[in-house]
């Protein structure tokens, strides 16, 4: 669907090389918003991996004598405050820096949206894939999608992390366990809008010229997806891959949130926000910085999303 | 119509038959133990007697269709009895909560009205908002108002509930002192005052779950109606020279909300699933916090009970969705 009109189009403009993953990026620029959510996610995932090498506090260390520290700016209104420039976002209760938890929680709830978004898209994209190809299996599968689609997931991924969490614990390790549980909880409940675009565009691809060509010419059912299908499907692919790194971040801090997520040692943003609701009277920062830091995270993978989704649309392109 | 609406009412049996059995498994395999909690001293043959009297004696195979007997007949024969002062239940045995000892229904019920009022609320709440917004939205396509609600909803959308509701009680609770941070679900309206009370408890748990709502249905709504207001009737109305009022609020509206209404349907189950978190922060006592709470003791007629009611709501709002888009939308033919 979107090839064609993709690569007649822009080879008038005959100064360089152009492909569609440039006009793409070109129309991508366009949408202001998504380009600021494409910057800010690009600098929340540069603040966490790289900055522990320059923030190098351990998250984990307890300096009892510090703790209880306000935020820099809290001097502005109350000159009375107990901040210091060695911890600039302050500590908690038991003196832990809270921008060094900020950096590992982020690496944690980063890399269990990403992973479990792959996962879920992963999932998807064979079940989808599958249904829409394969004539005979279409019924079954969208019948199990449907089913799936019913249930009741948060409640269930609940059950499942308080249920499967000590035997996982004990065969990977605390941190290791919980990882596993979580990503695969996330993933295998959240495949099913994907497994449903991506069956609906196959189904539409099956009926165009150049299936029939390659099908004519003996192409196996293999190559056929990989060559033919795959390629045209990745643009509502892309998109709701955003949609689910996004649902994927906010179940993750949920779950924690409910307490039934990470151990307590094991600062993700929704942890670390869960543990502070009960002092949030007095350190009203501990719960906002990282609330924020979800929401923005968030709110910024959304506009890329709706920016990939323009840019992608060749209906729009090029205007 | 009719001929499709019992098709759909006897597909749905299987498919709870399935989500129920699937529950129970999960339930089942599980190595969580609701004897885990008791202490270490009791012997090993009294412990099996325990499990026994718990119903835990039996194979699945046995307590899987005892479960739906006492799902789907046992209970409603109660419910029966309790209405009509009839005896069609007979002492049966009746699910009950490995934890109170008392039946699971019971439980719920005493919860389900402080979950169904906020949750009603908030969607009401959430709908009336989010319905202005999108046809002003739509109407004043790309203008200041459009870009805002545009705004407002990615927000809606992006910033979960834990963090809202937070956000609220910080601002309104604690900064403000305008209003109280947790839900009062003791507190008996019997006068303007305590009705005043109620309105304020109220306000911030409805408008967490209602931003949600609001997000939602305000994009369909937008982009249902823009699909109309393209068409060439909106000309032919406007050619008749209708005021514009007439044109946008009668034949536009009516042909967008028919997709709009199924979405309002659709998102019924969500928004009790996103009662699970609200009721959680703002320390309401409803079947979400029942929930998490018997999740975490084990009771497992009870988590059973209440994630299989959830389900039951997805199913039935399917259907309902399903219906009324055919009964409003006279080009829908199911049969």
């Amino acid at each position: 669907m979107t090839e064609q009109t993709a690569q007649t189009v822009p080879t008038a403009s005959a100064e360089k090389q152009r492909n569609q993953w440039l006009d793409v990026w070109d129309q991508f620029k366009t949408h202001k918003g998504a380009v600021f959510g494409l910057f800010f996610l690009i600098f929340i995932t540069l603040f966490c991996l790289a900055g522990p090498w320059i923030w190098n506090i351990d998250p984990g260390d307890l300096d009892i004598r510090n703790k209880d520290v306000r935020p820099i700016y809290t001097v502005i209104w109350d000159s009375n405050a107990k901040v210091s420039w060695a911890r600039p976002m302050g500590t908690d209760n038991l003196g832990r820096d809270i921008m060094a938890n900020i950096m590992q929680g982020g690496r944690i709830s980063l890399a269990v949206g990403w992973t479990a978004m792959i996962l879920a898209i992963v999932i998807g994209t064979a079940i989808g894939v599958t249904a829409g190809y394969f004539r005979r299996l279409d019924g079954l599968l969208m019948r199990f999608t449907d089913l799936v689609l019913a249930l009741p997931l948060l409640p269930l991924l609940l059950v499942m992390m308080l249920l499967f969490r000590d035997p996982l614990r004990a065969a990977f390790g605390p941190e290791q366990g919980i990882f596993i549980l979580i990503v695969t909880g996330i993933g295998i409940t959240s495949w099913m809008q994907t497994a449903r675009i991506v069956r609906g565009d196959v189904m539409a691809l099956k009926e165009r010229e150049f299936v029939l060509a390659a099908r004519s010419i003996g192409t196996p059912a293999r190559r056929m997806i990989t060559r033919h299908l795959l390629p045209n499907v990745l643009s509502p692919i892309m998109v709701s891959a955003t949609l689910g790194l996004a649902t994927a971040i906010i179940t993750e801090s949920a779950l924690s949130f409910l307490g039934l997520g990470f151990p307590s040692d094991f600062p993700t943003w929704g942890k670390i926000l869960f543990d502070n609701v009960d002092r949030m009277t007095a350190f009203p920062e501990r719960v906002i910085w990282p609330g924020l830091a979800i929401s923005l995270t968030v709110l910024s993978v959304n506009y890329i999303g709706d920016g990939l989704r323009d840019a992608l649309d060749p209906r729009i392109r090029g205007l | 119509m009719l001929t499709y609406t019992i098709r759909r009412l006897l597909l749905s049996i299987p498919t709870l038959l399935f989500i129920a059995f699937v529950i129970f498994m999960l339930l089942e395999l599980a190595p969580g133990d609701p004897m885990a909690n008791m202490p270490l001293s009791i012997p090993p043959e009294i412990k099996q007697k325990m499990r026994e009297a718990l119903g835990l004696g039996e194979p699945w195979y046995v307590r899987f269709p005892l479960w739906l007997n006492q799902f789907f007949v046992v209970e409603p024969q109660y419910w029966i009895d309790n209405t009509f002062g009839t005896n069609f239940a007979d002492g049966a045995q009746r699910i009950i909560s490995f934890n109170s000892r008392s039946p699971v229904f019971d439980t719920i019920s005493e919860r389900l009205p402080q979950t169904v009022w906020v949750v009603a609320m908030s969607y009401v709440v959430g709908v009336l908002i989010a319905l202005p917004i999108g046809i002003i939205s739509a109407y004043r396509q790309y203008s200041v108002f459009d870009q805002a609600g545009t705004f407002v909803s990615m927000i809606g959308f992006s910033v979960p509930p834990f963090f809202s509701g937070v956000l609220l009680i910080v601002i309104f609770s604690v900064q403000l002192k305008w209003l109280p941070s947790i839900y009062d679900t003791t507190h008996v309206v019997n006068s303007w005052d305590s009705f005043v009370f109620q309105l304020r408890q109220m306000v911030m748990p409805v408008m967490v779950l209602a931003l949600q709502t609001t997000a939602q249905v305000s994009r369909y709504m937008r982009a249902s109606m823009l699909d109309n207001l393209g068409q060439d009737y909106v000309r032919t109305a406007r050619a008749k020279g209708m005021s514009e009022s007439v044109v946008v609020m009668k034949h536009v509206l009516r042909n967008s909300m028919i997709p709009v209404i199924t979405v309002i349907a659709l998102g019924i189950p969500s928004i009790f699933g996103g009662a699970i978190i609200t009721e959680q922060i703002f320390k309401v006592n409803g079947l979400g916090q029942l929930l998490i709470i018997s999740l975490q003791a084990s009771d497992i007629p009870m988590v059973m009970t209440i994630t299989f009611l959830l389900a039951v709501l997805i199913v039935l709002m399917n259907l309902i969705a399903d219906i009324l888009y055919g009964i409003l939308d006279p080009r829908i033919r199911y049969d």
